[in-house]
Order: structure tokens, then C-alpha cells, then sequence
């Protein structure tokens, strides 16, 4: 009887310790969301995001950074999106159990551990320099497109993974060749799961700043640039400058939050449209 | 036939291609290793390695004679990370084991997107936050005029490796065959006792594998550490010190160094030691993993 009662009393604290650690990341999670927001969104006006910083950027908006974000992301896209979903497709559909594949499988666990830093450093020698591409919308673009790869390859073959076979071996069945029973029978099928976990990955980088802090993000630019050999603002490492290199740190502070805001509502929203997404393809493919 | 042999072609070439692309994640790795290894090289005709890894002071600017030991940012960046992990492992487990064992289904759907958001937050807005809000509260509570040191790194590195300890270690705890808890319970064994008695030790090696990943992470992190901790170079005693490690170095001097100088090279160096220590500890992290995952099957 005792021994029951204690056994309940441990189980009642020891459950009482398991939601006041869910508590105490909640409550992390919610301070941390409610103090850029509340303090963030006084600095938030049409002004803000459509304008040019003014007067050593005291004042003024962030266009050229969100600008910046924008191309510097669509570059990233640009390779580790098809190399991602190609590498996955040789992953899931054509990799037979050898040396290889395992070999393949074990560089992309490790790239995915590699840190961001060391993105920069190797970013600056093989774009900046060897491939002369100078600081640029190009090498920093490449540099996050290769720290993005691992993500988008994962979570590509991810949604390969959940097409079931019958789908494929279907198609086989009917005399299509392999490449045709993947476009017609496996791809449509995945795509919505490759998309949302890409555009995931793309978010991230989105939000990264150490590997584009030396292979092109600019300080403070008086231009937007024109080509993607030239330097560019970026929000991340715009709210860096404005939060610890800005000479008057503390008449900025309102305009460092507001950018913190406006790049939490970037990344936050590109997540949000990949859940929305993979909503929408589903449904549509939802007959079959 | 010839259109036979046409299609077969074109299968090869398919194959190849995507091949090509799968090639390109080892060329990386690979790559990486090598242009930091030859980017290093040169700092060590000037550098003693062993000075290198040795010697307490960072000094490449000193007038008479330049001093390249990276001890303190060695010692900071294991210390910050370390004190990150007696935070989140406890926590992280805990918020693990409650979501696979005791949570009800509709409370798991809400609490797991905002860890999702959580993990979302870019690492320079946690740094933003350890400078206007851990930072005060720290000096607040502490006594001191600022609280930019290494606890205020640590409490943001553990929050940031928090998703992936729990997201981690949940999968390993889901993953214990449900016979094992069944069997406890069926024995008379509580809850609780079943969840700390059987489904963790169960389920060990994937929890070990979710610590060794947040370690990963946080040893490599940069923005936050650069913006939360102080920067100062000197060997840290407390937590309260301010604190420099190898990746905050490496972002706050590169930037500054002119290009093809020793100072240069030692910072390529610095990167080396980050991939090397992160290599490994990604590498027991995959031993782990399997370790689990083959108990799984």
C-alpha cells in the first residue's frame, strides 16, 4: 500500500519535471517572439521596408537589405535545388547498396555538420579567389547553395521515400522505361514533399549570416546592385551591423529590432508557405 | 530497335547524370577539407603547430612578435558549449520523453511547430535577443555592468539546441518497440518508472546521437556566440568572463586581415581545427545512429 502511494508520488512529480521542462521552452520560445514583436513593430511601416537607410543609417528603411536577401536566396535556389532533388533521385530510385552510395550518404551527414563559418572560409577561397567571383551576390549565393544542400537532398528523398512502390513497379509493369515510371508515376507524387522541405532549407539560409559575412554581404550600400558580381545588403547581417558595428548603437536599437522583426516574418513566412503548399499539392492529389 | 537502343542510351544517361549530381555532396565534403587544409599550410611556416595549439595568447598583431595561440579559443568554445548542454540536455530529453509518453495527441500537435518555429529563429536574432534581453537580465541578476560573457552564450546555444535534442531523442524514444513498455506496465511498473527504467535506456544511443548533434551545433555556431559573449581574448576563468571562441575569431578578424599573410593563413587554420573537432563529433553521432537504428530493426 505504502509502496504504491510512493510510486505514485514520484510518478506525479516526475511528470510534474517533464511539463516544467515543456514550460520552460514554451515560455522561451514566447519571450523570446514577444519581446521582437512588441518592441519591433513600432520601428514597422511602408516606409521601413520600401526605403533606403538615411544618414549613416540613423534613419530610413531596409529595402536594399530585403532586396538583397531576395536575389542572394534565389541563387542558393539555384543550385541546391535542382542538384538537391537530382541527388535524391539517384539516392532513392537508382543507389544499390555498395560502397558508394554509402560513401554518398555519409559526405551529405557530415556537410549537414560542417559550420556555418567554415561555409565562409571555404566560400572565400574557392569563389572569392580561385574562381575570382570577388564579394558578391555570386559567391555568397553559392556558398549558402552548397551549406543548403545536404537539407534539400534529405528532405528530397524524404518525400521520394513515401511513394510507395507498387507506383513504380506499376509503370515497370506496363513496359515504361525507369526514367519514365520516376516522371510519370513517382515525381508528381513526391513533388509537393520535395517542394516544402526545399523551401524549408531555403529559409535557413535565408537567415544565415556567418557564411555571406565575408564572400559579398556589404555594410551599407548607396546602390541596389545591378549584377550578381556586385556587393548587396542582407537583412541578417544588416541586423548584426545595426545590433553590435553601428557607431551610435543605441539610436539604432529601435531600427535593429525592426529588422529583426522583418527577418523573423520572412523566414517564418517562407516556412509557413511550405506547409501551405505541401497542403494544397496533397489535396489536389488526393484522388489517385 | 534503333529506337531501343536509343531509350537504353538515354536510360544510361539519366542515370549518370543523377549519379553526377550524388557525386557532388562527396566532392564537397572532400573539397572543404582540402582547400582549408592547403589554406592553412602556409601558416605554418611561420606557426609552430604545436605552439599553435598550446599557447594561451592571440596576438597575430603585436608589434615585435606575433602570437598565434588559440588555447583560450579552444577552452572558451568547448567551456560555452559545454555549459549549453548541462541546460538543454536535461530539458530536452524531458520535453522528448513527455511528448512520446505522456502528452495527449492534440497537445503533441501544438507543441510541435513551435519547436519547428523555434528552430526556425535565425541564429543573428538569437544573438540580437543575448544582447538586449539574456545580456541585462544577466548583468541584473549578476551584479555587473554588462551581461555579454559565456553563461549568456550558453543559455542561447542551449536554446538553439534544443529542436534538435528533442526532436532527436523523441524519434529514438518512439522507436522502442511498444512490447517493452507493454511488458513494464503488464509487471506492475508506473509510468514513470517505465519511461526512466526501460524506455530510456532503450532508447540511449539515440539519445546519445541527439547530444552528440547539439553539440555539433553549438560548437559551430557563430552568430550568436560573436554577438552574446564578449569577445575578449584573454584564457576564461568563469562564466562570467567575457569569452572569444574559435568561431567568433575567425568572423570578427577575417574581415579585417589582409589577404596572403600569415594572419590570414592561421585564421584558415582556426576553420580547420572547427571542421576537424565538428567532423568528429558528427562522425560519433552517426555511429550512434546506427547503433539505434539497427536495434530498431
Amino acid at each position: 500500500m505504502t509502496s504504491s502511494s510512493t510510486k505514485k508520488i514520484r510518478q506525479a512529480l516526475g511528470f510534474l519535471f517533464l511539463r516544467l521542462c515543456l514550460a520552460l521552452v514554451l515560455a522561451a520560445v514566447a519571450l523570446f517572439l514577444a519581446d521582437i514583436i512588441s518592441r519591433g513593430s513600432s520601428s514597422l511601416s511602408w516606409e521601413f521596408i520600401s526605403q533606403k537607410p538615411r544618414r549613416g543609417m540613423t534613419e530610413g528603411g531596409i529595402f536594399p537589405a530585403i532586396f538583397g536577401t531576395f536575389l542572394v536566396t534565389a541563387v542558393t535556389a539555384l543550385l541546391a535545388v535542382p542538384v538537391g532533388i537530382c541527388a535524391a533521385i539517384y539516392l532513392n530510385e537508382y543507389a544499390k547498396k555498395n560502397r558508394l552510395t554509402r560513401l554518398i550518404r555519409l559526405s551529405i551527414r557530415n556537410l549537414s555538420g560542417v559550420p556555418s563559418i567554415v561555409y565562409g572560409l571555404f566560400g572565400v577561397i574557392l569563389f572569392v579567389n580561385m574562381m575570382k567571383f570577388g564579394t558578391s551576390i555570386l559567391s555568397a549565393g553559392l556558398t549558402l547553395g552548397l551549406m543548403t544542400l545536404p537539407w534539400t537532398i534529405t528532405a528530397s528523398e524524404e518525400a521520394l521515400k513515401t511513394v510507395p512502390n507498387s507506383f513504380r513497379e506499376g509503370a515497370l509493369a506496363l513496359g515504361a522505361t525507369k526514367w519514365q515510371a520516376i516522371r510519370t508515376n513517382v515525381l508528381p507524387y513526391a513533388l509537393p514533399g520535395m517542394l516544402t522541405g526545399t523551401v524549408l532549407g531555403l529559409a535557413r539560409a535565408a537567415g544565415e549570416t556567418a557564411p555571406i559575412m565575408f564572400t559579398g554581404a556589404a555594410f551599407a550600400l548607396p546602390f541596389l546592385p545591378k549584377s550578381l558580381g556586385d556587393q548587396f545588403m542582407a537583412l541578417p547581417y544588416h541586423l548584426y551591423i545595426m545590433a553590435t558595428q553601428h557607431h551610435d548603437i543605441a539610436k539604432v536599437r529601435p531600427l535593429a529590432y525592426g529588422t529583426a522583426l522583418v527577418l523573423i516574418i520572412f523566414v517564418l513566412g517562407l516556412n509557413l508557405g511550405a506547409v501551405i503548399l505541401r497542403y494544397r499539392l496533397r489535396r489536389r492529389h488526393k484522388r489517385f | 530497335m534503333t529506337k531501343r537502343t536509343l531509350r537504353n542510351l538515354q536510360e544510361r544517361a539519366l542515370r549518370a547524370f543523377f549519379l553526377f549530381n550524388g557525386i557532388i555532396a562527396i566532392v564537397a565534403l572532400v573539397g572543404i577539407f582540402v582547400l582549408l587544409l592547403t589554406s592553412s599550410f602556409p601558416a605554418f611556416r611561420e606557426v609552430d603547430l604545436f605552439k599553435f595549439l598550446s599557447e594561451k595568447i592571440w596576438d597575430p598583431t603585436a608589434p615585435d612578435i606575433p602570437l598565434y595561440g588559440i588555447l583560450s579559443q579552444i577552452v572558451s568554445s568547448l567551456m560555452v558549449t559545454a555549459v549549453a548542454l548541462v541546460i538543454a540536455v536535461p530539458i530536452g530529453i524531458g520535453v522528448a520523453a513527455y511528448l512520446s509518453d505522456v502528452a495527449h495527441w492534440r497537445v503533441r500537435e501544438i507543441v510541435k511547430p513551435v519547436i519547428e518555429v523555434l528552430a526556425a529563429i535565425p541564429s543573428v536574432v538569437i544573438g540580437f535577443l543575448g544582447i538586449v534581453l539574456v545580456g541585462p537580465f544577466l548583468a541584473k541578476i549578476s551584479g555587473r555592468t554588462h551581461g555579454l560573457n559565456a553563461l549568456n552564450g550558453a543559455v542561447l546555444l542551449a536554446v538553439m539546441s534544443l529542436p534538435t535534442i528533442i526532436s532527436i531523442s523523441e524519434d529514438a524514444l518512439s522507436a522502442v518497440p511498444s512490447a517493452y513498455g507493454e511488458a513494464s506496465l503488464a509487471l506492475g511498473a508506473s509510468k514513470w518508472q517505465t519511461i526512466v527504467r526501460v524506455k530510456l535506456p532503450a532508447a540511449l544511443s539515440g539519445i546519445i546521437a541527439a547530444i552528440m548533434l547539439g553539440m555539433g551545433r553549438a560548437i559551430g555556431e557563430t552568430m550568436t556566440v560573436l554577438m552574446a559573449t564578449g569577445n575578449a581574448r584573454s584564457f576564461p576563468t568563469g562564466l562570467f568572463d567575457s569569452v572569444r571562441t574559435l568561431t567568433s575569431n575567425i568572423a570578427i578578424e577575417l574581415g579585417e586581415v589582409p589577404y596572403f599573410t600569415t594572419h590570414y593563413y592561421a585564421l584558415f587554420a582556426i576553420g580547420l581545427v572547427l571542421f576537424l573537432m565538428t567532423f568528429l563529433i558528427n562522425l560519433l553521432a552517426d555511429i550512434f545512429l546506427r547503433k539505434y537504428q539497427e536495434h530498431e530493426l
